[in-house]
This record gives structure tokens, sequence and C-alpha cells, in this order.
């Protein structure tokens, strides 16, 4: 079961601010959901292998050649944010 | 007046009048409906319809207008996942299947609503409200992809795009009473579609009738360099059209009849299977064992996949940004305030499943029982053509009815689920009423056998008159 403590500590790891009064009321709903996945321990998946996706492909590659690629403008398109080129964020330390 | 029309009733429209008129009626229609179904009408369509105009009337799709699902990306045109995230967000390029449509001379008239980043089955947790259900106002059209189909069952658009990942068209399409794909996984390429758990997620089409599914998806299906998922796959869709269901063999899981079922779903899906058997199928009964962990090991895929997948969302490169004293503050702000309560629910679990510790317990542990679901479907299905059960236990329930007990929501989708983790493709198509509400009957089949579903289907629609049924307001 997850704990109020636990429930800041995935909230910093996602970057998902969760103020002090809303973290009994997430470890509550968290909860009902975890609980849930709980019957999965009554599932012998001894000597399975795990699926991580269904289609038949294993290291898709392509050649390395060099392709026209979108302007600086248009990525930039969505921002107000930026200066010279480049996203602008506050400090990151 | 909203019509329900087909894309053959729409070409002749465009012959004897235009693309432009045609184009013209719709957004009319569009600009009248109060169901909440589009969150975006596109500025260009008319100028796109004239365009197809002047150019003649040549592609697959020429001068069919199309309802896109928010999350696919539409270049100009607002992209927003019925997120306050990416409220405002305009794409830079189109998704692949974008191309494809524009390309066969489709109108992309406008975004449909959806529930926020694709993750429920009501349409109510998007940021611009729920969509109704043209059959019951008081009602949820399903979802994630509500809009797409409450705007084809409403009259509102002919076809349109949505997305699956756990069932997000087929559930969609029973509660609105529609035909819904959700194609094999690979079939169709995912460029461009905003991930929300790319192992599970595929682009589908929605429309009133089975022809116009083949149509759309001979359009967008196909191999893509840009997607490494995508398959090569050659595939005419328009060649399954044909009413011969002769010798089909039928398996029916009795896993999909289990608790909870409305009476009136079994009923009618069980009518429709004595009616394959009336036109020359046979059924028989047969088990998908691990069905009851197929929910539990679903959820804990797309939430760790979501977790993953979301992050993009920071407050940087587009979208909302609330401003903090340093990056971790902005993002941990923006996407606090961004995000609606289920997207956090289901980052914060997938989070946790990922963490150190857990891993193991819910994340790996969901993946072999993965393995062990989609073993049920290649046995089951090494024996027969197809499987057919219900789309959804229950007909659409009311709004509000759900919202606040996720847990609830969730065990919705048992039907539809298992379907992504095994990756076969699945049809859901009108079957009856119960109440006045539509019924799904959902028809599963073999990886990249779409086309015997199709016949299933198509010769279905040829024999029955269910796919006649029209919401009180659509003439």
């Amino acid at each position: 079961m997850i704990t109020k403590e636990e429930v800041e500590h995935v909230g910093w790891l996602a970057r998902i601010e969760i103020a002090e009064s809303e973290s009994e009321t997430y470890a509550k709903k968290l909860n009902s959901v975890l609980g849930y996945f709980e019957q999965l321990d009554e599932v012998d998946t001894e000597d399975v292998l795990p699926t991580y996706h269904v289609a038949d492909v294993m290291n898709v590659f392509r050649e390395d050649v060099v392709k026209p690629s979108m302007s600086q403008e248009e990525v930039l398109s969505n921002v107000e944010n930026k200066q010279e080129g480049s996203f602008k964020v506050p400090k990151i330390m | 007046m909203a019509k329900w029309t087909n894309i053959s009733q729409i070409k002749q429209s465009i012959e004897s009048g235009s693309a432009e008129e045609v184009t013209t009626s719709y957004l009319d229609i569009i600009g009248k409906s109060k169901m909440n179904g589009f969150v975006a009408v596109s500025d260009e369509a008319i100028n796109d319809a004239r365009k197809i105009d002047a150019d003649g009337h040549d592609g697959a799709l020429a001068g069919v207008p199309i309802a896109i699902k928010d999350n696919i990306s539409t270049k100009g045109l607002s992209t927003s996942c019925g997120s306050k995230i990416l409220h405002g967000y305009v794409p830079p390029y189109n998704a692949h299947v974008i191309e494809k449509l524009k390309d066969a001379g489709a109108i992309v008239i406008g975004k449909a609503n959806m529930d926020e980043f694709a993750m429920g089955t009501s349409t109510e947790s998007s940021t611009y409200g729920p969509t109704l259900n043209p059959w019951d106002k008081e009602r949820v059209p399903g979802g994630s992809s509500g809009g797409s189909a409450a705007v084809v069952a409403a009259g509102e658009a002919p076809v349109s795009l949505g997305s699956d990942t756990g069932g997000s068209v087929r559930c969609p399409a029973a509660y609105c009473g529609v035909v819904g794909l959700k194609p094999t996984y690979g079939a169709v390429s995912r460029y461009g579609l905003v991930s929300y758990a790319n192992s599970l997620d595929q682009i589908g089409p929605l429309a009133t009738n089975v022809s116009d599914i083949a149509t759309v998806m001979d359009v967008v299906g196909g191999y893509d360099a840009r997607d490494s998922t995508s398959m090569k796959h050659e595939n005419n869709y328009h060649d399954a059209l044909k009413d011969d269901v002769d010798g089909l063999k039928i398996g029916v899981p009795e896993e999909y009849f289990g608790e909870g079922i409305d009476e009136n779903v079994e009923k009618s899906v069980w009518d429709a299977i004595q009616k394959f058997e009336d036109m020359g199928a046979s059924y028989e009964k047969v088990s998908l064992p691990h069905t009851k962990y197929a929910l539990a090991s679903y959820y804990i895929i797309a939430m760790s996949e979501a977790s993953s997948n979301l992050a993009r969302f920071d407050g940087t490169r587009y979208g909302h940004r609330v401003d903090g004293d340093n990056w971790h503050d902005m993002a941990s702000k923006t996407r606090a305030d961004g995000f609606g309560d289920e997207v956090k629910r289901r980052v914060l679990l997938g989070t946790y499943a990922l963490s150190a510790g857990y891993h193991d317990k819910y994340y790996l542990k969901a993946l072999k029982v993965r393995t062990l679901v989609k073993q049920d479907f290649d046995k089951a299905l090494a024996n027969v053509d197809v499987l057919m059960a219900p789309t959804m236990p229950a007909p659409a329930f009311k709004i509000g009815e759900k919202i606040d007990d996720p847990l609830s929501l969730y065990l919705a989708d048992v039907n539809t689920v298992p379907i992504n983790l095994a990756g076969v493709p699945s049809m859901s198509v009108p079957c009856g009423m119960t109440d006045g509400l539509p019924v799904g009957l959902q028809i599963i089949g073999n990886h990249f056998d779409e086309n015997t579903i199709i016949r299933a289907a198509y010769s279905f629609e040829q024999n029955t008159d269910h796919h006649n049924n029209k919401p009180p307001e659509v003439a």
C-alpha cells in the first residue's frame, strides 16, 4: 500500500506538484487501484517471458541519410519563451 | 437537420453539386450542434473543398469531410488531446494518416472531443467538457474517442478517426450505435498520434457502415518508416466487402459474458450469433482463461507507458506553462495545473509501478501476464476464424455516474482491453438496442486478418437492419 509520503515522493519523480492537503486523497484513490492490481500475484508466471509489444519486428534500422528537417522557426512556433533560436527556461540548478 | 450519410451518398452530392456545398452544409450542422463533439473546426475546410472542386474529384475520399480525434496531429489546426496542458498547441506537421487522407482528397473538417490524453471510457475528462450521447443527452458517448463516435452518430460528419488503446474506438462506437475498427497493432502508422501507451495505441476509423470503414482503411493503412512498429503488410480492405459467411467458424469466449453483463446486451449478441448461424456460419464456445487478469495487466502497462510518454509535457516546448523558481519547480507546477485528475492519477501510478522496488512486482509481472493473454488469443484463433462477444457489457451510462470512482470506470473496459494486449484487430458493429440505447457486437480476428472481420460485419449488415437505427434527432 502506498503511503502519504510515498505519494509525495512519486509526485517528485513524476514532476507533478502535490500539495500536502491532497496527498491523503491521492493515497486513498491510488490504493484502491493498487489493491485491484494485487490479483496478478495469483497468476503463475514462472518461465513466462514478458511481452513488451506485439509487432513482429526487432531492431528497426534505417540508412543514415541526411534529410530535411523542420525549420527552427516552426519548431519554436508554439512558445513565447524563446531566445536566439532556443527554448527559454528558468535555471535548472 | 443533420442526416446519416455514407461516403457514396456524399460523392453523389459532390457530383451533382460541389465539395464546397457539402463542406458548407456540414459546417452549418456543426455550428448548430449542442453535442460538444467538436473542440475545433477547421478554418481551411472550405478552401480545401474549393481546391478539390477546382482539381476535379479524383481521390478515393475527394471532398469527403472527416472528423479527427484531437490527439492526431493536424498541421495548422489545434491538437490539444482534450487537455489544458496542450490548449492552443498548433502542430507544425501532419500525422501520417492526415497526409494520406489529404492525398486522397478528404476534407479535415474539425477535431473531435476526447477524454484527456485518451485516458477514459466516457469523454467526461476533457478540459472542454463532456460530449453528449446523441441517443440520450444525459448519457456519455463512451470514450475515449467519444467525440469521433458522437459526431458520426449525430450526422455531423460521415466518417471520423479515433484511437484505440484499450477500447477507445470500439467503446464509443458501441455506445453511439456506429461502426468502429481497431486495426492490428502496426497496420496504421502512429506517426503524429500523441502517444498515451505506445505498445497498445492504434488509430482506427468510425463510420455509419462497414463499407466506409474499408474505404478509410484503404487510405490510411500501410507501412510508414517513421513509426518503428509499422508493419510491411499489403492489404486491400475493399476486397473483403462480400456478403458471404458460409463456413465461417465463430468462437464465443465465455469469459466475455461474465458478471455484470446487461441481460439485453447478452440477448442481442446471442441473437446476432444465431443470425450468423442462419447465414451459414457455425459457432462453438471457446475459453480465454486469462481474461480476468487482462484488465490489471492492461492498466499497469498503459499507466507505466503513459508516465514516460507524458514526460514531454513540461512547459518547455509547447502548451501551458506556470512560472517557477527553477526548471523543476516550473515543470512540477505546470503539470499539476495542466493535467486533469485522471491523467495525474495514471502518471503517478505508472511512475510508482516503474520505480525502484516495484518494477518487478507491477510492470514486469503485467508484461508476463500480457504474454499469457496473447497466448489465449493465439490458441483460440488457431481453431476459429473470428471471436464474437459484446463490445461493452452494458449500454452507455449517465454523465457523472462513475467519474469519481476510477476503478468502476476501468471495469467497463473488461471486454475491450485484452484485444489491445494481444494486438489483434477488432470491430464493433451495431447489433440491437436496449432501453433505447445501442448495443455493439465485437468481432475479433487474427493479426492482419481485418478482411475476415470486415466480411463478417458486412454480411451481417446486409442481412439485418440494426445499422439503420438512428438517434432521435437524426433524420
